[in-house]
């Protein structure tokens, strides 16, 4: 029993999680009592040990879960040992619960923590339109109403969209671009481990005394510095997710420059790897602005620092500008790898090659140059002075022209192709109309007087959920089904992957399209009644919107039966030219036996005899490998 | 060479669609009445940005409709790949320049309709909006009053009178909108933040705080109530402010 609570683990884990609280209470208690509070009962202050245990219990979950144990021998000094692989790939489904540095293993550990939290973020959405069915209260109170949507899009941008697309990557981009592995495995691991662990930090705060954080994900200033306890559980959650994104975008960019198979020079990389480059720089970036502008907060209303507070010199504005100049670059963190997932699935799946494959590259570079000159078009209402305003939206408008060259390549990329249109492609396809709407409402809401009619109103709830929904959950799941049968092994269910799709499409924009209604019409956001003139379209927005919600029980259904029981996947089902289909599904767990060399541009579709890479040196020249084609498992739904 | 009907189809067939998307755009009641002379020229401005956005959204959604129609994958063409297109120049540069001309036109139009939205008028009176959890407060100033000035929780503004709401914030930022004047400011605390609207059509109609400001937010409500000088007038007196006759109407 002792042995177990010596070993990494779940034991020592939990352990160390005690230890993080008894941590944090004797350290307040040292702090509070030599800071001279002056009755014994004020050396102890419940709301400041759980934001110092909030802090401590994490980074000590990990510690004894063992992703430092490596790190801290050799810091001591000591040697370390031999790299023996123990904990390296996946050999049952008890390993996925593990320390493990395996990219592959990692990027499922990724996908699928992830999406436990998009059905705990679309569930308490289900919940918020419950509360919107009827205009009067309906079963939750303001404050639990305001804390739901807090959380639900705090859960589902920080803990869903962003970390989904890091482990979809960490799947395949190694994978494409022939290496063994990411630069940084252990560093891998624990930017994974940081994750749930953020989730669960945020998720909790529905415990905390005065209920969860309730300010929304902008947690704006001076509100938030002076709400209950459970805004800090949003400003510390922030921190993990964010250190986990930067550790990640490292390791990516490091792995790009430095591990590419012989011959992939940068012009030869799929777009998804083009598209994960640009977004890890913007990562790399922008994050640091995200979690200073939540220290800024915590200490603000842990310990009076006082950033924020007007009556005491504090800039109210500042909390926006830092806040913005991260999170408009996110809108791209959170699309970007999107954009690189559909590039892969429309070549392969149109039979053709990218059209425009430097535009593309180029436009992706842009957007990341742009996408830091932008942030003040969410301020265009907050009294900032005025001319600021000017600059920001030429800005704005010029940032949707390399989005739109995206947009005209990918349809002149489906222009006289052989279109397979399966699950995946149907949902690239989805993603083509519901983005451009998404991409339209952004141009006009760069209109000044537009905007300032419609800033904060359902107007703006309509075209966030058009962009990340409509834009990047599009782009998630057509990349699920895309992977699928090379994560896992097996092929997944046509049609209900297809029923997944018609009725997501349908029901989402049965949900959200009224929204742009609703706002024009001057309904705001963010609130849990609303007058009576309003209730017809919002009690059809709420039926719509649960809809929606059971139609990802069909995805969920068709992913669990598919992994447990499908038909077996070849290594080329989708007969794609890209290196991670060169291997086996799943791939060996160092990937590939022989390092690939890469002759060619990756979808050289229609060239006969072209290839991407050759893992066989002795092929050069051959004939392109039909891996798969004679399997016929994909060909049921088409 | 190709059989060239079904293109024209799908170019008749978006046409169509473009002309029914921009009758609809007529026919649709999008915005609240207008009450201000703002109001009308962003209505316009949306105006024309929803027409400039009906042919682009037709241009991809038929283009994929048309592509599913024509190239989708036949029995017998498993192994077959298209052709194998890399690009083309002359299409690049006119889909980057063709989009960017036009959001710049548009852009620019904004920003005659922003300047004519706020541009400042020879005569216009000021109001003094006070926004606290959970209620809105006004102040008219003796400029306006010709007296002491005037406290209020009412909202009355003239018709056809440019007035500049001055804007404060005791506690945490709200937002002061008016749906039907289409105008919208943040209140900061330790700033004053100022809009100017002129409205321009007699009636009742909300003010909604627009910005999150605690558990009372949706509360947060009151009306403004556009009427005629002469009521405006006695509506002042009626709060104490003095007869002597005010800077309005000369
Ligand atoms: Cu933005
Ligand atoms: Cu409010």
């Amino acid at each position: 029993m002792v042995a177990r609570f010596k070993t990494p683990g779940f034991y020592r884990a939990l352990l160390g999680t005690a230890l993080g609280g008894v941590f944090a209470t004797a350290l307040t208690w040292i702090v509070r009592m030599s800071t001279g509070h002056a009755t014994f009962h004020h050396y102890l202050s419940g709301e400041a040990i759980l934001t110092v245990s909030l802090i401590a219990c994490p980074i000590f979950f990990v510690i004894g879960l063992g992703v430092f144990d490596y790190w801290f021998h050799w810091a001591a000094g000591r040697p370390t040992r031999p790299e023996d692989h123990s904990n390296h790939g996946a050999f049952t489904w008890k390993d996925y619960f593990k320390v493990n540095t395996d990219h592959k293993v990692i990027g499922v550990q990724y996908v699928v923590t992830s999406f436990i939290f998009l059905l705990i973020g679309g569930l308490i959405a289900m919940l918020m339109r419950a509360e919107l069915a009827q205009p009067g209260a309906q079963f939750v109170d303001a404050n639990t109403y305001n804390g739901l949507f807090s959380v639900h899009a705090s859960i589902l941008i920080f803990f869903f969209i962003i970390p989904v697309f890091a482990g979809l990557a960490n799947y395949v981009l190694p994978l494409m671009i022939g290496a063994p592995d990411m630069a940084f495995p252990r560093l891998n691991a624990l930017s994974f481990w940081l994750l749930p662990l953020g989730g669960i930090v945020m998720l909790s705060s529905f415990l905390a005394p005065g209920g969860s954080f309730a300010n929304g994900w902008t947690a704006y200033a001076p509100l938030s510095t002076a709400a209950p306890v459970g805004q800090n559980f949003f400003s510390i959650g922030v921190q993990f997710a964010g250190a986990s994104s930067i550790a990640t975008a490292l390791n990516f960019l490091v792995t790009i420059i430095t591990m590419r198979a012989p011959g992939m020079s940068f012009f030869r990389m799929p777009l998804l790897v083009w598209a994960n480059f640009s977004t890890s720089l913007l990562v790399v970036i922008a994050t640091p602005f995200v979690a200073a502008s939540q220290f800024f907060n915590l200490l603000d209303r842990s310990l009076g620092f006082n950033f924020f507070n007007a009556a005491k010199g504090g800039n109210v504005l500042m909390y926006q500008h830092v806040f913005w100049f991260y999170s408009h670059p996110a809108v791209y963190i959170m699309m970007l790898p999107g954009f690189g997932i559909i590039s892969e699935i429309l070549a392969t799946k149109a039979r053709k090659p990218i059209f425009g494959y430097r535009m593309m590259a180029f436009s992706l570079l842009a957007i990341v140059v742009l996408g830091f000159t932008v942030w003040a078009h969410h301020m265009f209402t907050s009294g900032m002075p005025a001319w600021v305003r000017i600059p920001m939206a030429i800005t704005t408008v010029v940032i949707a022209v390399p989005t739109g060259i995206k947009i005209f390549s990918w349809l002149a990329t489906l222009w006289r192709g052989v279109l397979h249109l399966d699950t995946s492609m149907l949902f690239a396809l989805g993603f083509l109309t519901t983005f451009t709407l998404g991409g339209i409402s952004g141009v006009m809401l760069a209109m000044i007087p537009f905007d300032i009619h419609v800033s904060a109103s359902y107007f703006i709830v309509a075209h966030i959920h058009y962009v990340l929904f409509g834009g990047s959950l599009m782009t998630i799941f057509a990349g699920v089904y895309y992977w699928f049968p090379k994560m896992t092994g097996r092929m997944y269910d046509e049609r209900l992957g297809k029923w997944h799709f018609w009725s997501t499409f349908v029901f989402f924009n049965l949900t959200f399209a009224p929204m742009h209604i609703l706002g024009l019409q001057g309904m705001p956001r963010r609130v849990a009644t609303y007058s009576a003139q309003f209730a017809d379209l919002n009690l059809m927005i709420s039926i719509c919107s649960w809809l929606l919600g059971l139609s990802t029980l069909v995805f969920v259904y068709n992913i669990v039966t598919s992994w447990r029981g499908g038909p077996r996947a070849v290594a080329n089902p989708w007969r794609a030219m890209t290196l991670e289909w060169q291997v086996s599904s799943p791939p060996p767990v160092f990937n590939f036996d022989k390092v690939p060399t890469v002759v060619g541009g990756p979808y050289e579709y229609g060239i006969p005899g072209a290839v991407h890479g050759i893992l066989e040196p002795a092929h050069v020249g051959g004939a392109r490998e039909p891996a798969g084609v004679s399997s016929g498992t994909h060909m049921s739904g088409e | 060479m190709r059989n060239r009907r079904p293109l024209i189809v799908t170019l008749i067939a978006a046409a169509i669609a473009t002309a029914i998307g921009i009758a609809l755009s007529f026919i649709i009641h999008w915005f609240p009445v207008q009450a201000s002379a703002q109001a009308k020229n962003t209505d316009r401005l949306y105006h024309v940005l929803v027409i400039a956005s009906i042919p682009i959204f037709v241009l991809v959604v038929s283009t994929i409709l048309y592509s599913v129609w024509q190239y989708r994958m036949k029995p017998g063409e498993e192994l077959k790949d298209g052709p194998p297109i890399h690009g083309n120049t002359r299409l690049e540069v006119i889909w980057t320049a063709i989009p960017a001309m036009l959001v710049l036109a548009l852009v620019s139009y904004s920003f005659v309709i922003l300047h004519d939205n706020e541009k400042k008028p020879a005569r216009e009176i000021q109001v003094q909006v006070t926004g606290q959890q959970f209620f809105w407060s006004f102040v008219y100033p003796s400029s306006v009053t010709g007296g002491k000035p005037v406290e209020s929780d009412q909202l009355y503004l003239p018709a056809n009178e440019s007035v500049q709401f001055q804007m404060r914030s005791k506690d945490v930022i709200h937002a002061f909108w008016i749906p039907a004047f289409r105008l919208q400011e943040d209140v900061v605390p330790g700033i004053t933040t100022t809009y100017r609207a002129t409205p321009d059509r007699i009636g009742t109609y909300p003010v909604v705080c627009n910005l999150l400001c605690g558990l009372g937010h949706s509360t947060m409500r009151t009306n403004v109530h556009v009427v005629s000088e002469a009521q405006f007038q006695q509506w002042l007196k009626s709060k104490g402010a003095s007869s002597s006759t005010t800077v309005t109407k000369p």
